[in-house]
């Protein structure tokens, strides 16, 4: 069998560095397996996220060679060989130990948000009639993994640290989930331009690149969440509407 | 105990997939502070892997459905060893829990009339399965979380239920640790709501994650509650088999309601080889009538391929051992042959299955709209679990309820799918309200705090080990292989009496486990926590198999083919903890059907 080693950042908030590993590896391997190998064998207490090994529930977040990545859908045949393979936690987020990082923040953003507010049923049986062709768009935005591998790379909050006045690319595709709902009847506008700080993204696409789900983030929820906040604030027509009506 | 953290609540509820946080959103309804806590982040636990669907006879689709029919159905999957009071309220409540979803922000797939769609699985005679895509696992999580997050509810996301805490005969509270630094937590409550979900990292391949080791099964089971019918595991007959490090991943069984087929490696269809008398005339007489069965045609029956999972995932089994499986050891799952039938078929594989063919591509080089999967079985559910009242899912210990998987009565030997999202959504509900109830008409106790001392000496043990005891991933990795050859599949006498033997060698050497490096996050430490867990409900399986001398449903004995034994009747087997701390088992028969259930198992047979 092969060999590889892998660069993985161990310790905690306080001090931590590259620690190399080698490791055997083998056809159709993926990071996360050589991660538990070196767990299991030479390091029983590396600290890595992990549930479902497939790419559908978003905890094993990471750096891969520079890269945000999911460890369980990182194939090694990907990577270069003969290189050490460098393995760090995410990077927008505070450290706890080794490859896991502290994304409580998430959670607290999204408790923030608006709930869901359904228009009254529109059967007898307390159900609603929706167009499949209605909700295509929505259900891409709720392929979300809620990885957090957007957030990460987001120089909004990678490089500039603005957790307190952004909310980041996964919750503006959950607001836009929301937003776009057909039986919906909650505004986010307000909130998108003010405490969300959706001006703050200026596109650059780097949360649709690394998105494992493929959403296309930036073109199909950001861009339409910032067209209704423009047409909301800033219309001069409509705010000429608004100075008459009240 | 002063140094350790005490939350107080009147529900706690253990485990934060689909039945804990039903269970939560359910108790949080009532003016009852409620605490939750679970091993990973929330919204990470297996009911996000559910890839199929939720089953629910909303006939939307055929208008023949009833609860009827699908309690009919559930109880013939479970070769009526199924309680039939749960398999009844189940079949009649899960349309209303399924519907509730969508109030609370879920968005199923539709039909035309813009109403939910259902789809066809194994073992359900009409479209039942309301899904999204082949990702509804992840719709419903989702949901759960999303509106649970705005329910006043309190969550501890990645803290590790260690114990219960008893008081007398009533439950009353429960110890644990947090996985961040380590630190012991005491939560007291009133009423405490197990829905911990599988078992399934006994076994070497296994969809399941790490988290999966038995933990509620445990805990109730040292708490002097009941387990049933443990050795009723769930093989599900198309996981993953190549590469290596894939082995066991699920492979949804829509891919078959879709329309998929089983071929060996003569290139032929072995599941009309074999169909059993129990479905014989339920099932297609040709593969034109299965097609046009896949495809809505109401006068078509269903293809072998959709017969239940115990039965296919024997029929794989048996291709491999007699030479005609594939190329690493499984058998060929087809989808891509319904080109031949539609005529945009690769954008309509890729439409209703995104996320397997995501899955094989990124995984396997695999273009599933191309050629076909191999697949074979893996460990996918346990159907025994913890023996709860069908109507409140309380235990026998005062205080104490189970939900979900990790509770027991509803599948009996073999799980149909889609059965288990509406299992967690009915019986969460009903949990979450009956432990609401427990907890408003009882005082709260308090714990017991000697024993507490007991418990954190014995949580920090594997630190004090001597250096060479062993190292708790291998002892993992010992069981996992002895569980997948001795208690897998095929079973025996002799295979039994074996893993029983290695299991309480293993037991032994857990004792002495020893872990390096401090309380912060440290894998290795809790893995040889879960280790506890894992070996008692691997003890509880091996008993129970060994004590079902019988081939019915996921339970498969070379030395008893029969489905019953001669004059033994229908029974469940019954787990628990003796006065002599040791394991006991028993049989007790399956309770009686009422006239109007046997009347509608009659009527639809």
């Amino acid at each position: 069998m092969d060999k590889a080693t892998f660069r993985i950042w161990r310790g905690d908030a306080d001090a931590a560095e590259f620690v190399d590993y080698e490791t055997e590896v083998s056809e159709g391997m993926v990071v996360l397996d050589a991660v538990h190998r070196i767990q299991a064998e030479q390091a029983n207490d590396l600290a890595v996220r992990w549930n479902c090994k497939a790419g559908k529930c978003g905890s094993c977040s990471a750096e891969v060679n520079g890269n945000p990545k999911l460890l369980c859908m990182t194939r090694l045949s990907d990577l270069p060989p003969d290189e050490p393979v460098t393995v760090e936690p995410m990077r927008a987020f505070p450290l706890i130990k080794d490859l896991v990082t502290d994304v409580s923040w998430n959670y607290k953003v999204k408790e923030k948000m608006k709930p869901f507010t359904p228009r009254p049923p529109d059967a007898e049986d307390g159900t609603w009639r929706m167009e499949q062709v209605d909700i295509d768009h929505i259900q891409e935005f709720k392929k979300c993994i809620e990885c957090f591998l957007c957030q990460d790379v987001c120089h909004v909050l990678r490089e500039h640290d603005l957790h307190d006045e952004f909310i980041g690319p996964r919750y503006l595709v959950y607001a836009a989930s929301l937003e776009m709902h057909p039986i919906d009847t909650e505004n986010r506008l307000e909130e998108l331009k003010d405490s969300d700080g959706i001006g703050y993204c200026n596109i650059t696409k780097c949360c649709t690149k690394v998105c494992p789900e493929h959403i296309t983030i930036t073109d199909n929820a950001i861009i339409p969440l910032k067209e209704r906040v423009v047409d909301e604030f800033y219309d001069p027509l409509r705010k000429l509407f608004k100075v008459f009506t009240g | 105990m002063a140094s350790y953290e005490t939350f107080d609540y009147d529900v706690l509820i253990v485990g934060a997939g689909g039945a804990g946080l039903r269970a939560a959103i359910e108790a949080s309804t009532s003016d009852l502070r409620v605490g939750l806590v679970c091993k990973s982040l929330l919204g990470k636990a297996h009911t996000v892997m559910a890839e199929g669907g939720v089953a629910a006879a909303l006939a939307n689709v055929d208008e023949r459905d009833s609860w009827r029919v699908h309690f009919a159905d559930t109880m013939k999957g479970g070769q009526y060893l199924s309680d039939s009071r749960m398999a009844e309220l189940h079949a009649k409540e899960s349309p209303e829990r399924v519907r509730e979803l969508e109030k609370w922000g879920a968005l199923f797939d539709r039909t035309e009339d813009g109403s939910i769609l259902q789809r066809n699985f194994g073992g359900h005679q009409y479209p039942r399965l309301a899904h999204v895509g082949d990702r509804t696992g992840l719709e419903m999580i989702r949901a759960l979380q999303d509106h649970g997050i705005h329910q006043g509810i309190d969550v501890y996301m990645e803290n590790t239920i260690i114990s219960l805490l008893k008081t007398g005969d009533r439950v009353s509270g429960a110890f644990g640790y947090e996985r961040e630094k380590g630190r012991f937590k005491i939560f007291t409550a009133k009423a405490v709501v197990l829905a911990t979900g599988g078992v399934g990292k006994a076994y070497q391949v296994t969809s399941n994650s790490w988290e999966y080791t038995g933990d509620g099964h445990s805990l109730a089971y040292h708490a002097g509650a009941e387990l049933i019918d443990m050795e009723f595991v769930q093989f599900h007959p198309t996981g993953m088999v190549w590469p290596p490090s894939v082995k066991g991943i699920l492979v949804t069984e829509g891919v078959r309601g879709e329309g998929g087929i089983l071929t060996n490696s003569e290139g032929h269809r072995f599941m009309f080889d074999d169909i059993p008398e129990l479905y014989a005339n339920q099932t297609a007489d040709s593969p034109e009538e299965g097609w046009l069965y896949t495809q809505g045609d109401r006068d078509a029956r269903r293809p072998p391929e959709l017969l239940t999972r115990d039965h296919i995932a024997r029929c794989i089994v048996r291709e491999v051992q007699e030479g005609r499986g594939s190329p690493h050891g499984g058998v060929f799952l087809d989808i891509a042959w319904i080109k031949e039938k539609l005529p945009n078929a690769e954008e309509h594989i890729r439409r209703k299955l995104p996320s397997m063919y995501h899955q094989f591509k990124e995984l396997a080089d695999i273009d599933i709209t191309q050629e076909p999967m191999e697949v074979g079985p893996t460990t996918h559910y346990i159907m025994g679990g913890i023996r709860v009242d069908a109507d409140s899912q309380m235990t026998c210990v005062p205080g104490l309820f189970a939900a979900g998987e990790c509770a027991a009565g509803l599948h009996g030997a073999n799980r149909l799918g889609g059965n288990s999202l509406s299992d967690l959504l009915v019986f969460g509900k009903r949990a979450g309200e009956y432990a609401a109830q427990f907890a408003m008409e009882n005082d709260a106790v308090p714990i017991e705090e000697n024993h507490i001392e007991e418990i954190a000496q014995h949580v920090l043990k594997p630190f004090d080990n001597p250096t060479e005891g062993d190292n708790p991933y291998e002892i993992q990795a010992q069981l996992q292989e002895k569980m997948q050859q001795l208690v897998g599949i095929a079973r025996s006498q002799e295979s039994l009496n074996q893993a029983l033997e290695e299991i309480e060698m293993l037991c032994e050497k857990a004792e002495n486990t020893h872990v390096v490096g401090n309380r912060e996050y440290n894998a290795g430490w809790h893995t040889a926590l879960d280790l506890d867990c894992l070996l008692t409900v691997s003890e509880a399986i091996a008993l129970a198999a060994l004590e079902r001398k019988a081939s019915i449903g996921a339970h498969s004995r070379d030395d008893f083919p029969e489905k019953e034994e001669p004059g033994a009747g229908k029974y469940n087997t019954i787990i628990h903890k003796a006065d002599d701390e040791s394991m006991s088992i028993r049989r007790e028969r399956v309770p009686e059907l009422t006239d109007e259930q046997q009347q509608i198992i009659e009527e639809m047979g």
